[in-house]
């Protein structure tokens, strides 16, 4: 009977094409703004990395201005300084930590031919890998010792390593990054985790970066800095010695704290270090040190913009006018076949069988609206990143979830819409419709 | 079959209030052939409505078959509609957008028949009401008396032993009509029960019997045949 119903409700399409037009149209217009606002909030709030992210934590220590928060609601800095990063990682008190910078490198290529480009990079520590669960195609990360010894490593993305060994196996391999030379020793696989949340500074949904090298390499090369560097106060003399000894912020901390005791811990251990600083004069504030696992750092750091989510109610809100236009547009049309309902009944058709047939109808121009709703909900995240450009490069991907979400809402929205029509015109009183003719 | 006992309908609107039946009392046999005339607003389509359970009545009882409609829910009544009543109305009646087997289809889907049936009663009743060659026909593209014909063969597929005709000739040219009544007398021979509504004396005439209605009662029960009073110019 399904597929009888679902014929009837094609040649009714067909024979009521403008109204039936206007009634997709009108779903498809909700369903692609609602989705579209959707799609971008869903992104924005998805956990990044579900297996780990109750056990990484973004580390603050509150070495700001005594006489002005960081934050106006007192929370402190989101990076550190760089002194305060090498002796986080010397005392080595959480399981697994890294401190880390984004960087910016010159690749030269061997090839003569080819010209040197720009690529985007990131300092971390050996534990980088084994934290943030890399996906490797080749090699590994580098150890603990390449750290000490400051040796040039370097980790490629798969794009890079398809880009300069066109995707063969390049670990041992040498690359010259600005003026120095690299021992290739790991190939990741494709990695983007969204948001990109080890470092939301520039962009929480850039890119991933194309080479990782050793953090211990920021100084020892003067590597540069690519990312937000704040001071409360002027630097102390000149260069770049100077600049490390500085109270700027410019380094991002993580640490795995694989349960409660060792969040504790972490949590006293981290008190222990701002007091003994407090007696060396630095940190002025109250003590204000805090670790945040990875979705309360996301929240932390406004990754999901206020906007969206501003948006969100307004788009639901759309949808609920497009959906009342198509109850309207339903009514005239159930309403319509008044004649043919009282038929069907005198021919025998029970109210059920009506209801089923016109919510089936209901449910065909849910599933053109949706079908039509999803390329309008593409066409509108294409135009979210034609207007914020790269900064949402990665957030526009419509995937399976969201497309079978928006056709799913669309049916159930339309049959939703179809209910009070439907229920007007099965009640239809057969008699007096036959008897009118 | 049929068994009426002081059916009263009353339409109440804000105004007025109209007495469409009152206190009807008719009997009909099984097999029999009855012909409803009387004045227009007289309420013979009314009577066939609720005969045909697409109506409910204010007092009074109804047998059908023995069995007291009154009791029954919507899914009961549309399932006695659907086997064991034909309707034939005042006018065709055909769903515009169906093509002509689709149309005497709608009953058969409603009677949950497997697809071979509903295709083997289709092309039966379509052989029989000469329409063979007109399966994919709109009912638009099918002339008045054609289209009448669907009517009746959608009323014919299911095989009812009760059908209730309003006017099935009414708006046909007299040569076409006797086609249509040649049909309804078939279904009779083969057993029907028939109440047909007419105008047309001559067609009231080839019934067994006529009921006359007034004002929503039942005024003369007359034999039918040859030489009966309304042949001889009974106002109507
Ligand atoms: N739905 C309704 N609401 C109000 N009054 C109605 C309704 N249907 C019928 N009537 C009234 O009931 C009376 C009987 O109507 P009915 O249609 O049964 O007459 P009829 O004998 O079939 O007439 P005709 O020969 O013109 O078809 C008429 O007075 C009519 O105006
Ligand atoms: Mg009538």
């Amino acid at each position: 009977m399904l597929g009888y119903y679902v014929r009837l409700a094609a040649i009714s399409i067909r024979e009521n094409a403008v109204m039936s037009l206007l009634m997709i149209t009108a779903v498809a217009v909700g369903i692609g703004t609602c989705m579209t606002i959707v799609t971008v909030n869903y992104i924005m709030a998805k956990d990044p990395i579900p297996q780990k992210s109750e056990v990484l934590y973004a580390v603050q220590l509150d070495s700001w201005n005594p006489n002005d928060a960081f934050r106006d609601d007192g929370s402190p800095p989101d990076q550190l300084t760089y002194t305060d990063a090498l002796a986080l990682m010397d005392a080595r008190s959480a399981f697994r930590q890294t401190a880390m910078v984004g960087t910016s490198l010159i690749v030269q290529p061997d090839d003569p031919d080819s010209k040197p480009f720009q690529a985007s990079g990131r300092a971390a520590y050996a534990d980088f890998f084994a934290m943030f669960d890399t996906p490797f195609l080749f090699g590994s990360g580098w150890d603990a010792d390449a750290d000490r010894r400051l040796e040039q490593v370097v980790v490629l993305s798969r794009e890079m390593n398809d880009r300069l060994f066109g995707g063969e196996n390049s670990v041992g391999e040498n690359i010259t990054l600005g003026s120095y030379d690299y021992r290739v020793v790991g190939v990741l696989d494709t990695w983007q985790p969204m948001p990109k949340f080890y470092d939301v500074t520039t962009g929480p949904f850039d890119k991933t970066e194309d080479v990782f090298v050793p953090f211990s390499l920021v100084a020892s090369l003067q590597l540069p800095r690519n990312g937000n560097t704040n001071c409360w106060k002027p630097v102390d003399g000149d260069g770049y010695e100077a600049f490390l000894a500085s109270e700027c912020i410019w380094i991002q901390f993580w640490a795995e704290l694989r349960n409660d005791a060792e969040k504790r811990e972490y949590l006293a251990f981290l008190d222990n270090y701002v007091n003994d600083q407090k007696s060396l004069g630095r940190f002025a504030r109250p003590l204000n040190n805090r670790v945040n696992d990875v979705n309360e750092w996301m929240d932390v750091m406004r990754v999901v913009d206020s906007n969206a989510t501003m948006m969100l109610p307004v788009s639901i809100m759309f949808l609920t006018v497009c959906l009342l236009n198509t109850i309207g547009l339903l009514l005239a049309k159930f309403l319509g076949k008044a004649p043919e309902i009282a038929l069907r009944r005198a021919l025998g058709a029970s109210k059920r069988a009506l209801f089923v047939q016109y919510l089936v109808e209901s449910g065909c121009i849910g599933v053109a609206g949706g079908v039509v709703g999803v390329v309008l909900t593409w066409l509108g995240l294409r135009g979210i990143e034609a207007l914020f450009g790269d900064l949402v490069e990665n957030l526009v991907q419509l995937d399976l979830v969201m497309v079978t979400a928006a056709v799913v809402l669309a049916i159930v929205s339309s049959m939703a819409a179809g209910l009070y029509p439907t229920w007007r015109a099965c009640n239809i009183e057969p008699a007096a419709q036959l008897k009118s003719q | 079959m049929l068994s009426m006992k002081n059916v009263s309908r009353i339409y109440r609107t804000d105004v007025v209030q109209t007495h469409a039946l009152r206190n009807l009392s008719l009997e009909v046999e099984a097999g029999e052939f009855v012909a409803l005339v009387g004045p227009s607003g007289s309420g013979k389509t009314t009577f066939l409505n609720i005969a045909g359970l697409l109506e409910t009545f204010d007092d009074g009882s109804y047998q059908l078959d023995g069995r007291d409609v009154a009791g029954l829910n919507d899914n009961d009544r549309s399932r006695l509609r659907n086997e064991k009543i034909g309707f034939i109305f005042q006018s065709f009646n055909l769903i515009p957008e169906l093509n002509i087997a689709d149309n005497i289809d709608v009953p058969l889907r409603y009677r949950g028949f497997a697809a071979r049936e509903r295709k083997r009663r289709v092309d039966r009743v379509l052989e029989v009401v000469g329409l063979g060659g007109r399966k994919k026909h709109l009912p638009s593209q099918l002339s008045g008396g054609q289209q009448q014909r669907v009517a009746i063969a959608r009323a014919l597929a299911g095989d009812p032993g009760f059908l209730l005709a309003d006017e099935p000739t009414g708006n046909l040219d007299s040569s076409t009509a006797a086609g249509v009544m040649e049909l309804i007398n078939e279904i009779h021979r083969n057993g029907a029960t028939i109440i047909m509504v007419t105008h047309d004396l001559e067609l009231a005439a080839r019934a067994e019997r006529i009921v006359r209605l007034s004002d929503g009662q039942v005024v003369l029960l007359d034999e039918g045949g040859e030489g009966s009073e309304l042949e001889n110019g009974a106002a109507v």
